[in-house]
């Protein structure tokens, strides 16, 4: 699903070269649940924004669901997160002054569907984060939960393969980050492969595979299900 | 895609009303300062008659000083006729159409008690003027050839002289007293304003049509006074009103109505021709140099468009840069401090493509805002032009459909280009970094 393959990623001012990735090796195979945890400055969020090709990289290769994403020019990197990449983010990143609706229909506009496609798409993931009946709401008159699930709905839309969550639940409450917790299990159990970065070992847990990140390269795996089995 | 992207634009001109106000009346004051001067310009430089502009020929002669071009500085040839040529080349009925006329003027007594004498501009022409010009009629016609060969006293009125005399009513066939004259009404033209009024733009290229049109030839009959530009280069012999007929002064057009280019190059050899007789009689002086130039020459020839009014309207378009620029500076503004919009957009899927497009067409929005307002300024503009100068440009200030649709055309094209660079920086955001920021 995911290879990564002693990708580099370094940046370069003036001063100073930061290797932010060193031989990043890792693969996330389809239906997987990884969580992706470290110290602040690893190279958690580097590799988030590789794996999302939201940042090029500087050396190795990256196969993204048998693609190798290396070479693809900015467009094709668009077309390929629109299809098969959802994005949750820490800040929820939604559009202020776009109700829910508009905000989930974003990534389905530039997906090209036409107008009876998305608006059934937009309610059947409104549906699944339970917040179909406040498709007119603005954010603003939602809790920060409820603006995550939006952002869930929003990532889901579009039925990708592949889902990337920065932080989630850094934002919310412990009964929030839970709940929104349940929702990525259950999206996952779906068949939806999720890859989440987080500093919350106990959240971590939850997910079946942990990857340590220090110094740009992936430390320590391990498989939590495993564990939890032996632990038994 | 576009209906969507026009509804982000409004929604984004909405959500901040001071930085979107700002940005529109900056273009607002550029556009409705350049269509001001565009709207006078381009009414000043119009073409009065396009449907046959390029058949309509002005006659010009040069029976000036043996010592002093007329124009120093093109050597062109006087831009009016003597009596002398004017009838003579007239009599010769050498062109398909021919008219002569002059500027004059008279005292004229309605037979109504209640209306005051008074005087009025007359302009003395010949019977082909209303066919080779195009006069509307709104009651009977203009006078045949045979009229202005026996002096008959016939006249034309304008539809607004008419309404003063006779009350509007049809007075084809009635008697209106002219310069102390009894003439008979052959007809009534509707409203008629040719701009610029090219048939004589030697006496005010903008004023407005003569109320009275009377047979030229009475001019020497009745002794009719020359209004207008009157220019001589030496003085009558001998004096009184037909020695000054007789002498080089001059203050009368022709115009000719000349088919194709063979009907135009027999008239010119007709006036060489005409012109070698004369040198024959001791006239024209000066080396031979006769003018044909047809309607959109003879305006840029006598340089209708002013100078000034073409410097004010290069000045206008700096001050729409102006404008621009500042716009620039705004849109940056703006679109920068949409940047985290931008990043989720381009992470959500958007191309640099799609992110050019959305921020074009809001930049295009913000322009047609601008335009609309500046149309309601330059309207303003133009009422403040003619409060300046008084009801003669009149004709100057309408802001018609085109120049209406010039003015939109502008405020979207220029501030098109005012958004290219905030909208190419817009296209340049890195998505991870506007992501981790917020």
């Amino acid at each position: 699903m995911l290879t990564m393959t002693n990708v580099k990623k370094v940046f370069r001012t003036d001063l100073v070269e930061t290797h932010a990735l060193r031989d990043f090796n890792l693969q996330v195979n389809e239906g997987e649940f990884v969580a992706v945890t470290g110290p602040s400055g690893s190279g958690k969020t580097t590799f988030l924004n590789i794996a999302g090709m939201l940042e090029t990289f500087n050396g190795g290769s990256y196969v993204l669901d048998g693609q190798d994403v290396s070479h693809l020019n900015d467009n094709q990197r668009s077309k390929l997160r629109n299809e098969k990449i959802g994005f949750i983010f820490q800040s929820y990143n939604l559009i202020p002054d776009l109700n829910l609706f508009d905000n989930v229909d974003v990534p389905l506009r530039y997906r090209g569907f036409d107008a009876k496609e998305r608006k059934q798409r937009i309610e059947e993931s409104l549906e699944t984060v339970g917040l179909a009946n406040r498709m007119k709401h603005l954010p603003s008159q939602l809790s920060g939960g409820q603006q995550q699930r939006v952002a869930i709905a929003r990532a889901l839309a579009g039925k990708p393969r592949f889902l990337l969550a920065d932080e989630p639940t850094g934002n919310l409450d412990s009964a929030m980050a839970q709940s929104v917790m349940e929702l990525l299990q259950s999206i996952n159990q779906s068949g939806t492969t999720i890859v989440m970065v987080t500093h919350d070992p106990q959240l971590a847990q939850q997910a079946a595979r942990n990857i340590y990140v220090k110094d740009g390269q992936v430390s320590e795996v391990h498989d939590v299900l495993k564990m939890h089995v032996a632990n038994a | 895609m576009f209906g969507y992207y026009v509804k982000l634009a409004f929604k984004s001109i909405k959500k901040n009303p001071l930085l979107s106000s700002l940005m529109v009346f900056a273009i607002a004051l550029g556009i409705g300062a350049s269509m001001t001067t565009i709207t006078v310009n381009y009414l000043m430089s119009a073409n009065p008659i396009p449907e046959k502009s390029e058949q309509l020929f002005y006659v010009q002669v040069d029976s000036w000083d043996p010592h002093n071009a007329f124009n120093d500085e093109t050597g062109a040839p006087p831009n009016q006729l003597t009596w002398t040529d004017a009838s003579n080349l007239f009599n010769a009925q050498k062109a398909t159409k021919q008219v002569v006329m002059a500027k004059s003027g008279g005292i004229v007594v309605p037979d109504n008690q209640d209306v005051n004498p008074f005087e009025t501009q007359i302009r003395l022409t010949t019977g082909e003027f209303f066919n080779m010009f195009n006069t509307p009629f709104l009651y009977g016609a203009g006078w045949d050839l045979s009229v202005d060969q026996n002096n008959e006293q016939v006249v034309v009125l304008t539809r607004t002289l008419n309404e003063k005399v006779f009350g509007g009513e049809n007075s084809v066939g009635r008697n209106i007293l002219i310069a102390g004259q009894h003439f008979q009404v052959v007809g009534v033209l509707d409203t008629w304003q040719p701009v610029p009024k090219f048939y004589d733009v030697n006496n005010g290229a903008f004023d407005e049509v003569e109320d009275v049109f009377m047979p030229f030839f009475l001019k020497e009959s009745f002794e009719l006074p020359s209004w207008g530009n009157t220019n001589c280069w030496k003085s009558p012999e001998g004096e009184g009103f037909k020695a000054f007929l007789q002498s080089e002064c001059i203050n009368y057009q022709m115009w000719v109505q000349l088919n194709n280019p063979i009907e135009k190059a027999d008239y010119f050899s007709f006036l060489n021709n005409y012109v070698a007789d004369q040198k024959a009689f001791g006239r024209f002086p000066r080396p031979m140099n006769n003018q044909l130039s047809d309607v959109m020459e003879w305006m840029e020839r006598e340089e209708v468009v002013e100078d000034d009014a073409k410097m004010m309207m290069w000045m206008s378009f700096m001050f729409l840069m102006v404008c621009l620029l500042n716009t620039i500076g705004l849109l940056l503004a703006k679109f920068i401090g949409k940047s985290s919009e931008i990043g989720l957009r381009r992470a959500i899927g958007a191309s640099k493509g799609d992110v050019f497009t959305q921020h074009i067409i809001e930049a295009a929005c913000v322009g047609l805002l601008g335009g609309l307002v500046g149309l309601l300024l330059a309207f303003v503009g133009l009422q403040g032009i003619k409060s300046l100068y008084g009801d003669f440009v009149n004709n100057l200030i309408q802001l018609d459909f085109a120049m209406a649709s010039l003015g939109i055309l502008i405020a979207l094209v220029t501030s098109i280009l005012a958004g290219l660079y905030p909208t190419w920086r817009a296209c340049n955001i890195s998505p991870a970094n506007q992501l981790k920021s917020q």
